[in-house]
């Protein structure tokens, strides 16, 4: 058989493997209290009606968090993990085996894309109880919300892997993905709608991933008059799949010339530096 | 040959880490790199592996320069790091399984990749800890799962930095055992890198000691303790005094004190210099030697 088909194999079922080990660790903790705290917010939105439309605010904002978790997941998971695993010698194991990259990349996308599967799920169900105003979603918007999420996937994935190589520590690459995601999410009308923020908010926002994302998932879940309260009365769905489309690609152009280099530059005395500055930081 | 290094250099911004650096290993060899810190052992072993790459010279690891050896050629080795404490979640035995596999595709006939993972288990004296997590696992059994990682492919080359480093007395003896049963077995060709001579004396046939970035001595253990000719040294007492001489030849030496002094020699010692003695002039002479004549390089031939 084909070494390389043979190792892609191999990364999925190493990546289903560590996602039944995180299930079973503290990472489910963060998944937990990351579900009741939106859970909390869709509590209080549930009585506020939108302007224009007769939704609570709730329904609209938990399609806005499904599709915000998803551009969270992709971006910070993949640069935290891509960090952590240079500092403890997973990338340098995977260099010294044969096709052990190959391995390690698939593990890592399957891993990530089960996570956040998971982590969306723990959001919805409970989520979807909460707000009534989700009661109409069909089968169809339903089907329709997976292309947008894995769009949605493919344009912070590799943007993740980007930054994961070249931070100087994993604390470093969760540093440079959450802080600037905290503002985006925060003009991105997630949690409150857009058409209210200010002109330049609004402008930046239409910039990055995450207020796309937001408006495929309710466009996906909501039903057709809630696009009232959009930008421009309408769910742009060309807009939607081609700034997002452009996000994928060039991450996909640019992420495995990084990663490479970061690859090719892996070496146990790299890793033993790294590790000495761990343990002067008081960690490792 | 397995290893062939002609005249590698390498230099980091304005600083030269290996001046040319000479030697080569033969099919089932045990070779130690031996040398005090910073002189380029690990640098040394990391461009034999391919991850760094030389600023100059020849190098060929079983015929393929490593800067572009492929998986095939990567699937031929075995590497044993310093330090790693990836996998911290996995199982022993999974970790092991799982790593082994991306062997199957480089099975050939005569080689029949990757090692049974049970066998290899009890091989490295895991067995009673297969099923813990590699984080439970203590420094010198996380240390023996590396070497089982290292050779889970049946490597034709393993390559060991400094593999008993925080080692108790107890793990490194049993440690010892396990590279002595890894060289009968289908005559694998080990390069380890050690700062310790005890340990390169018992596991190596042959001693590189790497000082400054070059090889400055390259020969079996035994050679080397007799390379530093005339460190043998007699003690005696004579006439209530003690006397210490350093000479070439201790017998002919004694037979003459003896025909001097025909009674009245009393706590005779002969002492042949140690491999630790060597060394440490080795490096001493190449040290002061350097500082002399600053270049002019002087390997000790064997």
């Amino acid at each position: 058989m084909n070494a390389t088909v043979y190792a892609v194999r191999l990364g999925v079922s190493r990546g289903l493997r560590e996602f039944r080990q995180s299930l079973a660790s503290a990472d489910q903790f963060f998944n937990l209290f990351t579900s009741v705290g939106f859970l909390a917010v869709l509590w209080f939105q549930r009585d506020t009606t939108v302007e224009g439309t007769s939704l609570s605010l709730a329904a609209l904002t938990l399609p806005g968090m499904l599709g915000m978790s998803v551009a969270f997941a992709g971006l910070v998971g993949p640069a935290g993990a891509l960090a952590m695993n240079r500092e403890d010698g997973t990338l340098l194991r995977a260099k010294a085996v044969p096709n052990g990259m190959t391995g390690y990349l698939v593990g890592r996308v399957t891993q990530t894309s089960l996570d956040t599967f998971f982590g969306l799920l723990l959001v919805f169900l409970p989520g979807a109880l909460l707000v009534g105003g989700l009661a109409g979603v069909g089968v169809g918007g339903l089907l329709y919300a997976v292309p947008v999420l894995a769009v949605g996937m493919l344009a912070t994935l590799p943007w993740g892997a980007v930054v994961g190589s070249l931070a100087k520590s994993p604390q470093g690459a969760m540093g440079y993905t959450m802080l600037p995601m905290m503002p985006i999410i925060a003009i991105s009308g997630i949690f409150y709608p857009i058409s209210a923020m200010p002109g330049w908010a609004q402008v930046v926002a239409q910039v990055f991933p995450v207020y796309w994302l937001g408006l495929g998932t309710r466009s996906a879940l909501l039903p057709e008059s809630a696009a009232a309260a959009e930008i421009g009365g309408s769910w742009r769905v060309l807009e939607m799949f081609g700034v997002l489309g452009v996000w994928a690609v060039v991450g996909f152009l640019l992420a495995p010339t990084i990663l490479r280099r970061m690859a090719r530059r892996e070496s146990g005395a790299e890793m033993e530096q790294r590790r000495q500055a761990a343990l002067q930081r008081g960690v490792g | 040959m397995v290893i062939e290094v002609r005249d590698l250099r390498m230099r980091y911004g304005t600083a030269d880490v290996l001046h040319g650096v000479d030697f080569a290993a033969r099919r089932g060899e045990v070779v130690a790199l031996l040398g005090p810190n910073g002189a380029g052992k690990t640098t040394t072993i990391e461009i034999l592996e391919g991850f760094r790459l030389p600023s100059a010279g020849h190098v060929r690891v079983l015929g393929v320069d490593p800067a572009r050896g492929d998986e095939a050629w990567r699937a031929k080795l075995g590497v044993v790091l310093q330090s790693w404490r990836d996998h911290a979640r996995w199982k022993v035995r999974d970790l092991l399984d799982h790593l082994g596999r991306y062997y199957v595709p480089y099975r050939t006939p005569d080689r029949d990749r990757p090692f049974d993972t049970d066998e290899l288990i009890r091989t490295v004296g895991l067995e009673d800890h297969a099923t813990k997590k590699v984080s439970k696992l203590s420094g010198g059994q996380r240390r023996r799962l590396d070497v089982a990682i290292g050779i889970v492919g049946k490597p034709e080359l393993l390559f060991l930095d400094e593999p008993t480093a925080g080692f108790d007395p107890h793990a490194r003896r049993e440690f010892h055992d396990l590279v002595h049963r890894l060289s009968d077995l289908e005559g694998m060709t080990i390069l380890l890198t050690t700062h310790d001579l005890a340990e390169a004396e018992k596991l190596a046939d042959r001693i590189l000691v790497l000082a400054g970035g070059r090889i400055i001595a390259d020969g079996s253990p035994d050679q080397l303790s007799r390379q530093v000719a005339g460190q043998t040294e007699v003690r005696w007492t004579w006439d209530g005094r003690r006397h210490v001489h350093a000479t070439e030849d201790a017998t002919a030496f004694v037979r003459e004190l003896f025909g001097q002094h025909r009674t009245g020699i009393s706590d005779l010692e002969v002492r042949r210099s140690t491999l630790e003695d060597t060394y440490l002039t080795l490096v001493q002479r190449y040290e002061s030697g350097m500082a002399a004549m600053s270049g002019n390089e002087e390997v000790v031939a064997l």
